[in-house]
């Protein structure tokens, strides 16, 4: 598994940005080198030099130290909006795939709606219902995200359940709830799984774009996209505002993509 | 006679997802914290006040009354009045969609334009320099925010070099064309006005290609894959033993089949588009549908922020709708099951 991973040089690479981000997250305030949040007047809006990496902005806060706090945010969002809207989409695929009939009718009508609406405009309107707050962001990215999964697993469930081991494992008189949660949902998971990868990236990225038009975090929270928002006003003193904490969110993005288009490749054995 | 049988059962079938939207919009509607009348009223409403004003705006009615009366409503395009504009939302949206249709739609046309080619010269490149160039390119787009790509082409082509407009829909002082469709682009042509023609293109340029890049990373990856499988295939492998030169083989043979999974994304990336317009449109300050959106949030204006809601995913099954019809008409496997 090790081998194969370290043998495709996509995979390595995203492997690696993962582990950056996790450690620049993990160890924060060892490695900024000024506070997130402290304003500095005498120091505003100065080029990236070898005091401030990538500059200060329009209050002479360290844009490298906020983009590095920014970390624990946007990881904190990815990883929470995935373990919430995971098991429920996962749950509810495995039973509209292994019950069927009406129960499977009404549960993929539902996701059918949530689908029918472009991913950002329903979690923006959810957002804006609940007043701006990076909680209330993560909740409407959750109540957008679930069906994906119920879609995925609802597939694998309904290709697994007709498959010859679990046709003997009926015949044998097992439980069918034994059947699909010791069974059929483990082998069902492990395309959810790879979509998670993949998902920790783009909710990261909406997150972001959704504070980028107010929604999610508020100044003065060193949220990347409320940073990007921030700098639409300095755009023309301050190059470096607008361009690293973008760097840092598509760096994010490809890392789990990379990441997760790697496990895919593994997982799947038409690919080796 | 096949094809008008599957558009109308594909229109029945959008009657209960229209339904199911219209609920799920009623729903977010309601979940507003705080009281509306208590909101309108402001702090020195008295209880009795607040009370006669719920009674009136019908909040105190069950659930199922409010719903219906909402439903009634959107049925007779009544989408509520914008609390910042003051005029009925619908006005507004009426106002707003041609400006996000045009940009959006000329998005689509670039990531067709460049993504189809991109995705055929990858595949047909495996694992060659141009390949690795190709994907890298649309790995990229489908990792970039949007709004960043945005600001960097502001920063480099307008502040900078100053070679393109970074606002607006037309240079400043210069008249709209005839209203036709709403469209500038469309109506200046059709009216032959070429100055605003010529305006209207080059704003088009930078929010249309910041909105295409993620859906041209999309689609050059669908089209690389898809190409991939179909160039394995033995007819593929006769037209080359025939001796037919490749750019036929790639684009005369291959491209007719590998194409059809492209165009089932199409719908897709159309979604992606009109949602990315949000953030893109608020960038450029284009005036379409997603800066109003983004007005209407900073001025907490809910009917606003729920008209674009809802319009938006009415326009997502439609072009869905028509992609799928497109996809029946191309595919002859289709009319005969």
């Amino acid at each position: 598994m090790v081998r194969r991973i370290t043998s495709s040089p996509l995979t390595l690479l995203g492997l690696i940005i993962v582990l950056i981000i996790l450690v620049t997250a993990a160890f924060a305030p060892v490695i900024a080198t000024h506070s997130p949040t402290e304003v500095d007047l005498l120091s505003k809006l100065e080029a990236p030099s070898a005091e401030h990496y990538f500059g200060t902005d329009e209050v002479g806060r360290d844009i490298f130290s906020r983009i590095v706090y920014g970390t624990r945010i946007s990881l904190r969002i990815g990883l929470l909006v995935v373990a919430i809207s995971f098991p429920i989409g996962t749950i509810l695929g495995a039973i509209a795939g292994y019950i069927g009939g009406r129960v499977d009718q009404f549960i993929m009508r539902i996701t059918d709606i949530f689908l029918s609406f472009p991913g950002i405009i329903l979690a923006m309107s959810i957002a804006a219902a609940l007043g701006p707050s990076i909680e209330n962001v993560m909740l409407a990215l959750a109540a957008t995200w679930w069906p994906w999964y119920t879609r995925i697993v609802r597939s694998s469930v309904l290709s697994i359940k007709h498959s010859e081991y679990i046709e003997a494992n009926r015949a044998l008189g097992a439980n069918p709830f034994r059947i699909l949660f010791k069974e059929i949902v483990p082998n069902a998971m492990a395309p959810a799984t790879i979509q998670a990868s993949l998902d920790l990236g783009f909710v990261i990225l909406s997150a972001a774009g959704l504070s980028f038009i107010g929604l999610g975090a508020q100044p003065p929270s060193p949220e990347w996209g409320a940073m990007l928002s921030n700098s639409r006003e300095i755009l023309r003193e301050a190059w470096w505002a607008a361009t690293f904490p973008g760097m840092a969110i598509l760096f994010t993005v490809l890392g789990f993509n990379l990441l997760g288009d790697g496990l895919n490749d593994l997982l799947d054995p038409k690919q080796r | 006679m096949h094809a008008l049988r599957f558009v109308a059962k594909r229109l029945l079938l959008m009657i209960p997802i229209l339904i199911g939207i219209s609920i799920l919009t009623f729903a977010i509607s309601n979940t507003i914290p705080g009281d509306p009348a208590r909101l309108i009223l402001g702090p020195k409403a008295t209880p009795e006040g607040i009370e006669e004003l719920r009674e009136d705006m019908g909040l105190n009615d069950p659930l199922y009354v409010q719903y219906g009366r909402y439903m009634g409503g959107i049925l007779q395009g009544d989408l509520g009045e914008s609390t910042y504009s003051q005029r009925p939302v619908l006005n507004d949206l009426l106002r707003y969609t041609p400006a996000t249709f045009e940009l959006t739609m000329f998005a689509m046309i670039v990531t067709l334009l460049v993504g189809i080619p991109f995705g055929v010269i990858s595949a047909s490149r495996k694992d060659k320099l141009a390949d690795q160039f190709t994907r890298v390119f649309a790995l990229l787009g489908v990792a970039m925010p949007a709004f960043w790509l945005g600001l960097l082409f502001l920063l480099f082509f307008y502040l900078k070099l100053g070679i393109l407009p970074g606002s607006g829909r037309l240079d400043g002082g210069m008249a709209p064309p005839d209203y036709i469709t709403g469209m500038y682009t469309v109506d200046a042509l059709l009216t032959g006005n070429w100055p605003v023609f010529y305006a209207a293109v080059m704003h088009l340029i930078l929010p249309g290609i910041t909105l295409a890049a993620v859906t041209i990373g999309m689609i050059t990856r669908m089209t690389r894959s898809s190409m991939l499988s179909v160039l394995k295939s033995d007819y593929i492998r006769t037209a080359y033993a025939k001796g037919a030169p490749e750019n036929r083989v790639l684009y005369g043979h291959a491209l007719r089949n590998g194409v059809m999974p492209v165009i089932t994304l199409l719908g897709m990336a159309f979604g992606h588009a009109l949602g990315g317009s949000v953030l893109v449109e608020s960038v450029f300050s284009w005036p379409g549908l997603g800066q109003y959106a983004v007005n209407a949030i900073t001025y907490l204006d809910f009917p606003a922020v729920m008209g674009v809601t809802l319009l938006i995913a009415i326009i997502f099954i439609m072009v869905n709708l028509i992609v799928d019809t497109l996809y029946f008409f191309i595919d002859p496997r289709l009319k005969h099951d």
